[in-house]
């Protein structure tokens, strides 16, 4: 039986084509999966995340639980609504998940995390707490919903839909949030462009969709937010890093804080066996075929692999991210392997594309 | 799912047209694009080319997952649709209308061993 998100009914009555993710029964596409990554490029998509589980941490102790916790570190959350990206390494160093973070109150953080890691990830944290002695309280909160509203236009179609929301978020930067009664407003986002994710009690999600679909914001798939993340260069659980891989060896040693005299989970073995491989983007510079997880790629100082590749509907050419050796550039060719031909591709630094322009050639 | 009357039809998903010049038509159906989603890209066989019944012989790539096109029936490739390759979209718009290759069959008797649209309905609901 698969698990289903309060805006199932209304996903089916769009004509969504439905697939099992992980033991979630979501819309993969409306009809076209490139017209849905369109439109949120050019003006405004929504998708339905609300597989993605919140976790509240309350309590006393919360932010040292969290310090210890996360490998990036809870003390840059200083203000109320500020967010941070962070991974959960286990003691190896490998990526158990990767996680926002939200601060509302010293006593109050929430993480949100994968939908398909939820379970792993509330195990690991109740077992850290036992570890640590630590006093929190955590509170899977399977009664909130969450739609992504992503695009140029995002915004002021959730004002429109939501009034009330644009005073107390307009000058919302991103990484932040607003709490409204019983909403929460992010400026955060999973596509590359300006958008809100939106959290808010279950049974009052499909009014808020409808009233979304009402002011123009199209209805988007899975599909689209796989084809937008990889075009802004965002690590996918599971593809791009997981519990055998390091941080540092998937391109998030920027979200590892390993100056600070902080420890924790993880830090050990990332301090003893440093950064071997980098992840760099690729795009395909010939026809052919096109970029997919697991091809193996030739390049002057050795072998690479491609980690996540798909069709960028933007770049209108194949696009993947791929771990390398250390001492590959962004600019040199490869030759991958696909579907048993040689193709040609170049290593690029990601972000291919970010607030609808393309910064790759 | 649109599951035109006239044609015959593939367990993996190819549809085949009679041609009045004695060659069939080879395409994927309307369920087959539905589930693969969005055409990124066509490979097409080599014009000339002889293939066994069930071959895979040409190669589509959605979004999502690249696909084997197998050889409904034996018999040589004598036509390819170039436009359709630059188009691949197409496929997404009008599945019966993309056709991607011409053959010219070794028996026109095998015709008779694919299904018909009836047949085929149950066998891409199930």
């Amino acid at each position: 039986m698969l698990k289903t998100t309060p805006l199932n009914a209304a996903h089916r009555v769009l004509g969504a084509r439905m697939v099992d993710f992980g033991g979630w029964d979501m819309p993969v596409n409306y009809g076209s999966q490139i017209e849905e990554h369109h439109a949120v490029r050019r003006d405004a998509g929504m998708f339905d995340v609300s597989h993605m589980l919140a976790i509240d941490v309350r309590g006393p102790g919360a932010r040292d639980f969290l310090r210890r916790s996360l490998a990036n570190n809870v003390d840059r959350l200083r203000t109320p609504g500020r967010a941070l990206y962070s991974c959960m390494l286990n003691r190896a160093g490998g990526v158990i998940d990767d996680l926002i973070a939200y601060f509302f109150a010293e006593e109050f953080f929430r993480l949100v995390v994968n939908a398909g890691r939820a379970e792993d990830d509330l195990a690991w944290l109740e077992s850290m707490k036992e570890r640590q002695g630590a006093a929190p309280e955590l509170l899977p909160r399977r009664d909130l919903a969450m739609i992504a509203v992503q695009g140029p236009r995002a915004r002021e179609r959730v004002w429109q839909a939501l009034p009330g929301t644009r005073v107390p978020t307009e000058a919302l930067q991103s990484f932040h949030c607003a709490q409204i009664g019983e909403l929460t407003l992010a400026r955060t986002g999973y596509t590359g462009e300006d958008g809100y994710e939106i959290m808010l009690p279950g049974p009052r999600a499909e009014a808020l969709w409808q009233q979304l679909f009402g002011c123009g914001v199209k209805p988007c798939g899975l599909g689209a937010r796989d084809t937008l993340r990889l075009e802004a260069g965002m690590n996918l659980w599971g593809q791009d890093m997981d519990e055998q891989v390091s941080p540092l060896d998937a391109g998030l040693a920027w979200t590892v804080d390993l100056a600070s005299g902080r420890d924790f989970v993880g830090k050990a073995a990332l301090l003893a066996h440093p950064q071997r491989l980098r992840l760099l983007g690729l795009v395909l510079t010939e026809p052919g075929g096109v970029l997919r997880s697991h091809q193996k790629l030739a390049t002057a100082h050795g072998v690479g692999e491609v980690t996540s590749g798909t069709f960028s509907p933007t770049l209108q050419r194949s696009i993947a991210l791929a771990r390398v050796p250390m001492e590959v550039e962004t600019g040199a060719l490869a030759q991958v392997s696909v579907r048993g031909k040689q193709l040609e591709a170049k290593l690029v630094q990601p972000p291919f594309v970010r607030k609808g322009k393309i910064l790759v050639n | 799912m649109k599951t035109p009357e006239q044609l015959k039809y593939t367990e993996t998903h190819e549809w085949v047209s009679s041609e009045a010049d004695g060659t069939l038509a080879v395409g994927i159906t309307d369920h087959a694009q539905e589930v693969l989603g969005d055409m990124v890209f066509l490979e097409l066989p080599q014009i000339g080319k002889r293939y066994a019944q069930g071959e895979a012989c040409a190669v589509i790539e959605s979004v999502k997952a690249a696909s084997d096109i197998n050889m409904p029936v034996a018999g040589v490739v004598v036509a390819v649709n170039d436009d359709l390759a630059k188009a691949p979209e197409q496929v997404n718009a009008d599945a019966y209308a993309a056709w991607m290759f011409k053959i010219k069959p070794d028996n026109a008797g095998d015709l008779d061993s694919l299904m018909d649209a009836a047949a085929y309905a149950g066998h891409a609901a199930n």
